[in-house]
């Protein structure tokens, strides 16, 4: 084997596989509430979806802490060079077993594609779920906070389009990772922090 | 010594004096061994304690101490049986409107009026302005023995009589004298005796009002709970100058007035789940609260009605009256459950308990079409009454409300509903001869309503809004029963319920981006499976 790159930390790993479990578990139950199909019936759905909710809050505020307190933030900084080298990896290298063009290391664990990807959940997934979540937690403060106007469908709209860019991320994200060089290889990385190369 | 004694016998004077001063005192103010909610026993009344021989007659003894009752009474629309609404400007009130169930009082009053509190309006002729014609025992009768059987025009029975008159049935006398001495507060029997009986008999008529109320338990109706809270109906129906607040002719969909303080001037409807819960009264889920903004109160806590073992008429088509049977009699068919289905004078009924409500939006305008107004058959059913109400005017709350369907005589020629007359031992009652122009022609001419002589049916529709028969709160509705795709409120617009609403566009493309991202991963999976099995094999 290779050499071996430590890549993520402790705390990164246990904010990641939380993360994954409370969104697999909110994605389960918001379209169960959404009307998709019924497995936990739509009270406990709702009251499980909104705990789950908060625990990601709570989650969040330790995660934003520790990004801009280490740093960790500036992996998420796009860079488009080599980009077009990922993605022409991607679509044919790797089926001529090309070696990957992208060497993780502690200060650039994301490849350029990574960065654009998970900048884009950062940036426009979360925040459409995030705030259409808010405000349908707070459904009932809409007229206290002058948001008499808005209209509980485009909320729901809002929210159930940003759910369906989730399982669309989700789905390629769970295939990716099985496309390191050994299908376990990246997800033992990302239990144990050490990254094969 | 002889001082002492001489203050030792005082002393034991002193005591006597002190004993016999204290038992006599004690002998006159005993209190009771309950404590009463009154103060008077009617039974100790001068004026009361006589031998009645008719109902007027107590009046006029009541009337003696209540000077200003009768005054009170004769505003009310308890005794006049009429109602004009503001809003709408339409005169209703029983004295005007026709239903879908026996249709209207216009010649048939001295069956109708046995529900009036009033002795004696057996024609259009009665006098509403006499004082002794006013019942005040219908509604303040404790004893429970006092009855006014139809026919006799609001009339109990005094003295034993054949009713109806040659039928042979003997209807015994009730003593009258005693039900005078035990007047009291009204009660669930008293309101009950007209109110639960609407339409003709048991359950009939609003289907969350029956003889299962007189003593609900807690699981029919957690207020009136006779071992319970016990509420009266005045508890809620809360009645001052003997004005009974709360009427369907002119509702509170939605009470933006809050909860009722005691001397705080507040002319709204004391009646209201608002005006005691107030308008947030979930403390432990505001969601709740919040869906308050659009849902009655009732929506949720009554989950169904004719709950309590009765069953209400869910439909009454008229058209299939009048069948004879081999030997001309009037015929009566009976469910499995030995329900009345269909009667030869009142045609063919369907009935139902445990009902699920139906679902509008409700905002407290009531409109009637009366027997002036014309109507169209080619419409389909005509509305009997409608409840005004939209998502967006800001006043309407999703109501439950119990549809009642049926089918009624109408005037092809004239284009109205009309008046039959039904009851009455006549030649043109239709309960009796089963012809029904003789009997509109009757009702009509009594109403000093024209009519052309042609009689047809059109289906009709009356709306009740539900409110009694409250549950418990752990039998209110589970959040399911809407939220789902053919939930209760499968049919109200202008609300987004999650769980039932979805937009159909972004579902489809929702999972199809969500399918695109599987197809490809698979795909791109599989050629990097034979790609890699291929660079093994080389």
């Amino acid at each position: 084997m290779g050499e071996r790159v430590y890549i993520f930390k402790g705390f990164e790993r246990f904010w990641h596989w939380s993360q994954a479990g409370l969104i697999m578990f909110m994605m389960l139950t918001g379209f169960e509430i959404h009307g998709a199909y019924s497995l936990f019936g739509f009270e406990r759905a709702v009251s499980f979806h909104n705990i789950a909710a908060w625990s990601l809050v709570g989650l969040w505020i330790f995660a934003i802490f520790w990004h801009l307190t280490t740093g960790e933030w500036r992996h998420y900084i796009p860079s488009v060079e080599k980009v077009l080298v990922i993605a022409r990896f991607y679509s044919s290298g790797i089926f001529r077993n090309e070696p990957h063009p992208f060497k993780p290391s502690q200060l650039n664990k994301h490849n350029p594609l990574q960065r654009l990807t998970y900048l884009g959940v950062l940036l426009f997934i979360s925040p459409l779920i995030w705030i259409t979540g808010w405000l349908y937690l707070f459904h009932g403060e809409w007229s206290a906070c002058g948001l008499s106007g808005l209209q509980l469908e485009w909320v729901a709209i809002g929210h159930t389009i940003g759910a369906f860019l989730m399982l669309a991320f989700f789905v390629s994200h769970i295939y990716l990772v099985t496309t390191g060089h050994t299908p376990t290889s990246q997800i033992k990385a990302m239990i144990t922090g050490w990254d094969e190369t | 010594m002889g001082l002492n004694s001489l203050r030792q016998s005082a002393g034991c004077a002193l005591a006597v004096l002190l004993y016999l001063f204290s038992v006599t005192t004690l002998a006159a103010d005993e209190p009771k061994p309950l404590k009463l909610t009154t103060t008077a026993d009617h039974s100790k009344f001068k004026e009361l304690q006589r031998e009645f021989q008719s109902g007027p007659e107590v009046t006029k003894a009541c009337l003696t101490c209540h000077t200003e009752a009768a005054g009170q009474i004769h505003r009310t629309k308890h005794w006049k049986w009429e109602h004009l609404n503001p809003d709408s400007g339409q005169t209703l009130g029983k004295k005007h409107i026709l239903n879908n169930f026996c249709i209207s009082i216009a010649s048939n009053y001295s069956a109708c009026t046995s529900c009036h509190i009033g002795y004696g309006w057996k024609d259009a002729n009665f006098d509403f302005s006499v004082k002794e014609n006013i019942d005040c025992l219908v509604c303040h009768d404790t004893t429970g023995i006092y009855k006014k059987p139809p026919g006799l025009a609001g009339n109990p029975v005094i003295k034993d009589m054949e009713l109806p008159p040659g039928s042979g049935k003997i209807v015994k006398g009730i003593d009258i004298t005693k039900v005078a001495q035990k007047v009291g507060k009204s009660s669930r029997d008293t309101c009950g005796a007209c109110h639960f009986f609407g339409g003709g008999g048991d359950a009939v008529k609003h289907g969350d009002l029956d003889s299962s109320m007189a003593a609900p338990d807690r699981e029919l109706d957690v207020h009136m709970d006779a071992t319970g809270l016990d509420f009266t109906c005045a508890t809620c129906h809360k009645t001052s100058s003997h004005d009974v607040a709360g009427s369907r002719y002119n509702p509170t969909a939605m009470d933006k007035d809050g909860v009722h303080i005691r001397g705080k001037v507040d002319n709204s409807n004391p009646a209201t789940c608002v005006s005691c819960h107030g308008n947030g009264p979930h403390k432990k889920e505001e969601r709740l609260n919040q869906h308050a903004t659009k849902v009655a109160c009732q929506t949720c806590h009554i989950p169904a009605f004719a709950r309590g073992g009765v069953a209400t008429k869910m439909s009454w088509d008229w058209s299939t009256a009048g069948e004879r049977d081999a030997e001309g009699k009037q015929v009566v068919r009976k469910d499995d459950k030995g329900r009345v289905i269909y009667e030869s004078r009142k045609g063919t009924f369907t009935l139902g308990e445990n009902v699920k409500p139906e679902y509008f939006w409700f905002n407290g305008d009531v409109n009637y079409t009366l027997v002036t107004d014309k109507i169209e058959k080619s419409e389909g059913v005509i509305r009997i009454n409608w409840l005004g109400g939209s998502p967006t005017d800001g006043k309407s709350l999703i109501w439950p409300v119990k549809v009642f369907r049926g089918s009624q005589p109408f005037d092809p020629i004239n284009k109205t509903l009309v008046k039959p007359h039904t009851a009455g031992n006549d030649d043109t009652g239709y309960w009796k001869n089963l012809v029904w122009d003789k009997a509109v022609e009757t009702g009509m001419k009594d109403a000093g309503l024209p009519f052309s002589g042609k009689v047809d049916f059109v289906k009709t529709e009356m709306f009740w809004p539900i409110t009694h028969m409250v549950a418990p709160k752990e039998n209110a509705l589970a959040c399911v029963e809407c939220h789902s795709k053919n939930g209760r409120l499968a049919g109200i617009q202008g609300v987004y319920i999650p769980g039932r609403d979805a937009n159909k566009l972004i579902d489809t493309i929702g999972w199809g981006i969500a399918l695109l991202a599987l197809l490809g991963s698979l795909g791109h999976g599989l050629m990097l499976f034979v790609a890699r099995r291929k660079h093994q094999g080389e």
